[in-house]
């Protein structure tokens, strides 16, 4: 360990004791080495290094004015998200309006092989160009800036008119992890246009009545809540 | 030997230089992982906190650099609204603080509990029902005083989305439709290999 030497002092002439032959005095440093390990752990520690992170969604005006009539949407591509409860989220494709049969609920889960497996199947084209776009650039293949690359991302997403339009509903029950975790899915699966919008009554029904066993075949009686 | 010791003294200097302490946060919150990498702004930013059971609290930091008070500004703002009144060494000190959720009256005894415990103790969550919508004027001068602050949410994972909901809602009255939800970060590598075979 690092050590501090004393000088031998010579003996003075004249000086009564005789000093005897000194050992050189040494300073152990390794307590004080064992302190700055341990200060330097302390200060790694409570400083605010890790930021954290986000993910960024965005929701469409809030018009409380007028009901605006919802825009006409394929009713092949929208794929209706409902989730409720933990961990439980459910599925149905096309819309459920009266007249019409009914759309089949079906269950999943967060699974690799669950929701993710359906998106990835319904969004399978666009999917498919977005992933190989990414693996050119980390190849080497295509070098643009990562402004680029979110531009082109986004130009092909916009682009695209096969993948399904997700319509993201929750009810009461639902957890916020629920939300964030089919977000995700979202963004995994390269989902080219979704939302989150309110949960309609008749999927509330829709829901009860699966879950009860025995699911709806046909538009159910709305009663109409009176707001007072 | 010694070329260590100096590096720890080096790296021990740069630490106490640059270190500063992460403000206590309200309640104990356990984000959600999701797979996004961006990251979110160090200043300019309003947080919404909701933990388990429901409870919101607020927090706004004073900006860019100590010259511009605005948590002062902003809890001045809102005394004036409720009609109430804080000495100047009360504005100091909640200026210094972080995040806090409770009904205004009890704001001042917060912020002159010396002992964080005991102020920790005072954190029954923000008022933001439709009679008593604190929650919403604290979000709104907020964007008076600051109109870049740019709104995060850090919501706990087994959350209410009642809540959640409530609290957008809350902020898309406000005008703000773009969020940032606070996550943990976790990697998911998903590529073509991945696609179900056709069916």
């Amino acid at each position: 360990m690092a050590q501090i030497q004393t000088e031998e002092k010579a003996v003075k002439k004249g000086s009564k004791k005789k000093r005897a032959k000194k050992h050189p005095t040494e300073i152990d440093m390794t307590p004080m080495v064992d302190l700055m390990c341990l200060l330097i752990t302390f200060f790694m520690l409570t400083t605010a290094f890790s930021k954290p992170k986000v993910m960024v969604i965005t929701m469409p005006e809030k018009d409380n004015k007028e009901q605006k009539e919802q825009p006409k949407i394929s009713e092949v591509r929208t794929l209706n998200i409902l989730l409720s409860g933990k961990d439980e989220v459910f599925y149905y494709t096309g819309q459920a309006a009266p007249g019409k049969p009914m759309p089949r609920i079906v269950q999943s889960d967060f699974s690799k092989d669950g929701i993710r497996k359906m998106l990835l199947d319904r969004n399978r084209e666009l999917f498919k160009k977005i992933a190989e776009y990414r693996d050119k650039r980390l190849t080497g293949q295509i070098v643009v800036a990562d402004s680029t690359f979110d531009e082109t991302i986004k130009e092909m997403k916009k682009e695209d008119q096969k993948g399904p339009i997700v319509l993201i509903k929750a009810d009461t029950a639902a957890r916020y992890k629920d939300i964030v975790n089919i977000i995700d899915e979202m963004a995994i699966c390269n989902i080219a246009s979704y939302a989150v919008v309110d949960i309609a009554q008749v999927e509330e029904m829709m829901l009860n009545a699966y879950k009860a066993g025995a699911p709806l075949t046909e538009f159910p009686r709305i009663v109409v809540k009176v707001q007072q | 030997m010694t070329p260590m010791v100096d590096l720890f003294a080096l790296l021990l200097t740069f630490f106490m230089l640059t270190t500063s302490f992460r403000p206590q946060e309200a309640a104990v919150i356990d984000s959600p992982s999701s797979i996004s990498e961006k990251q979110a702004p160090d200043f300019n930013l309003m947080t919404i906190f909701i933990d388990k059971e429901g409870k919101v609290f607020f927090n706004i930091d004073n900006g860019m650099d100590t010259s511009t008070h605005y948590r002062t500004e902003i809890l001045k703002k809102m005394a004036e609204r409720y009609s109430m009144t804080f000495t100047d060494k009360e504005y100091d000190l909640f200026g210094r603080l972080s995040s806090f959720g409770m009904p205004l009256k009890d704001l001042r005894e917060w912020i002159n509990t010396k002992d964080s415990k005991d102020r920790d103790k005072l954190q029954v969550g923000m008022p933001m029902d439709s009679t008593d919508n604190q929650l919403g004027y604290w979000i709104l001068y907020s964007r008076i005083v600051n109109p870049q602050a740019e709104v995060a949410i850090k919501g706990d994972a087994d959350a209410h989305y009642t809540v959640v909901k409530k609290v957008m809602d809350l902020l898309q009255d406000n005008k703000v439709n773009k969020f940032n939800l606070i996550t943990n970060m976790q990697k998911e590598e998903v590529g073509i290999k991945d696609l179900p075979p056709e069916q």
